[in-house]
């Protein structure tokens, strides 16, 4: 056991470094994600200047700490499965390699794409959440306490997002195309996760199909969280809804690896 | 008038073996399709879902939008169609593999625009058209000679100005190379903020997007005119008439950065 948490930690360190390498990736990356950050910002903050309603409580100040902490969060929070080693490995039929190796497939995969995520966090995160501060002062927690659980709630919010982006990957074991069905997993997911607009800004209906996804657990709670919106006992609740989800996505990924390597049948000799 | 056809004659043919090669595996076709209808109705979706908490954004009402929404998703998704192929580069850059493309006696720009047509994209393009026409068809407008010139001088103006842009990031990927998502963020940061009423933007923004990358040509500035409402501060809206001069500069500097950066590329070797 203790060499096999070694071997996770090695994967983790390997998935940050697998990032750090490219630097002016990661700085190519940023200002993307400051563009979109500023132009969302605009919308925003001039819907909340002309709502109608209560606009969901949100103020200029905290509509514009959900912009920029969203934005901070993307690099980290994988709602997409492009880009995925695993994919090319399940097409090529390399997998099977994989799965012979003693470590755990759903471990390996998902323990690189956590070390991946964690540095996103140093040039993506950040400077997006410094921006945010310096161009319009962000809501944040008042207390220890309210930052240990925004952590907390960060943690699982990337965990569950990485668990599920490893179970569409493993699709590829019945579909040889799955290209036109990633697309669809990338707008579904972010758009019901509040990326392009904060969940309970949403029509009640759509709400209530939202929460009954993990989506929002990846980014709206997270947010929730750090940014104090939720905090104590509301904040307990909503991280252990986010503990089921993640729970689920992991069961998820493994009922699928189980069923997918039975259906794999590799050529060769 | 024959030479030019027979100039075109080589890209004519890599184009038919491209629509042939996408028919052919059909049901990934379909799912392409589908996916890409599904992004465009997402991002209608959100405008929906928006205008469920107010009823104007920066001036313009929901039919307002819908015009705004329409138009650019049109230009966009229709540039996209015929050049946004051109963000494969970093990876024919980075593989070695754009030689072959030297070697070949037909410009480099030609063939890479006619390596591929993304019909996947027709359904997106389909979404837009439908917006755009529940727009024009809500809206109280005076329809004259100067209204269907405007339209019609918008539309080939907004696909003209996002395949100049889509050909200016395709020139910058010959510096990039692994910073290669630099370009998207004026590429689809420019198509997101095209679908945007610029009122909304801060002024340094709002400068940005019609002095820099001039999107503000594509799909704002048109609706304004021909609703007839005044623009906001730097944006008047007889401005829309001068879309031709934004994409003459936009295609200027496309053209300017494509051969420096063909120029400056040395291959991979091997």
């Amino acid at each position: 056991m203790p060499r096999a948490a070694s071997a996770y930690r090695k994967l983790f360190q390997a998935g940050f470094r697998s990032q750090s390498t490219y630097k002016l990736a990661m700085l190519a990356g940023l200002s993307t994600n400051t563009i979109f950050g500023f132009i969302r910002y605009s919308i925003l903050t001039a819907a909340q200047a002309t709502a109608t309603g209560a606009f969901a409580g949100y103020t200029q100040g905290s509509i514009s700490a959900y912009v920029w902490i969203s934005q901070g969060l993307l690099g980290s929070v994988p709602m997409h499965a492009n880009g995925a080693e695993i994919s090319d490995r399940i097409r090529s039929g390399d997998v099977a390699i994989d799965i012979a190796r003693p470590l755990d497939l759903q471990g390996a995969t998902v323990v690189t794409d956590l070390g991946k995520s964690a540095y996103a966090f140093l040039p993506r995160g950040l400077p997006s959440v410094l921006i945010g501060a310096l161009v319009v002062g962000l809501a944040m927690p008042t207390s220890p306490l309210g930052y240990a659980l925004g952590l907390v709630s960060v943690a699982l919010g990337i965990g569950t997002a990485c668990a599920l982006r490893f179970a569409v990957c493993l699709l590829g074991f019945w579909l040889i195309e799955t290209r036109g069905f990633r697309n669809l997993y990338m707008v579904l997911a972010t758009f019901l996760a509040g990326l392009y607009l904060p969940v309970p800004l949403f029509p009640d209906w759509l709400q209530t199909i939202a929460n009954a996804t993990p989506f929002p657990t990846m980014l709206q709670t997270p947010i929730d969280v750090i940014s104090g919106r939720t905090a104590d006992g509301a904040a307990v609740s909503a991280i252990a809804v986010q503990a089921c989800w993640l729970l689920f996505c992991v069961a998820l990924g493994r009922f699928m690896l189980v069923r997918g390597r039975r259906r794999l049948e590799v050529q060769g000799g | 008038m024959a030479s030019a056809v027979q100039a075109f004659a080589p890209y004519r043919v890599i184009l038919a073996s491209r629509l042939r090669a996408q028919a052919a595996y059909r049901g990934s076709f379909v799912a392409d399709l589908f996916g890409s209808l599904c992004v465009a109705a997402t991002e209608f979706a959100e405008l929906w879902a928006l205008f469920h908490n107010i009823d104007s954004l920066g001036g313009l009402d929901w039919h307002a939008m819908l015009m705004v929404f329409g138009i650019g998703e049109f230009a966009f998704s229709v540039a996209d169609l015929l050049v946004g192929h051109l963000d494969t580069i970093p990876t024919y850059i980075r593989a070695g593999t754009l030689e072959a493309f030297y070697l070949r006696p037909l410009s480099l720009l030609g063939q890479l625009i006619t390596s591929e047509i993304g019909l996947r994209r027709l359904t997106r393009m389909g979404v837009a058209v439908a917006a755009a026409t529940y727009g024009f068809a809500a809206n109280d407008i005076d329809w004259g000679p100067d209204v269907v010139a405007m339209l019609l001088l918008t539309l080939v103006m907004g696909v003209a100005l996002f395949s100049g842009v889509f050909v200016w990031a395709a020139g910058a990927q010959f510096f990039l190379v692994n910073g290669s998502e630099f370009t998207n963020a004026i590429t689809y940061g420019g198509s997101y903020a095209s679908k945007q009423p610029s009122s909304i933007f801060p002024n340094p923004l709002r400068v940005f997007f019609t002095f820099v990358v001039p999107v503000a040509f594509v799909a704002y500035l048109p609706t304004l005119w021909i609703l007839g409402l005044p623009g906001p501060e730097f944006l008047p809206s007889w401005l829309a008439w001068f879309s031709p001069v934004a994409v003459a500069v936009v295609w200027s500097v496309a053209w300017l950065l494509w051969r420096v950066g063909t120029r400056h590329y040395q291959g991979g070797g091997g």
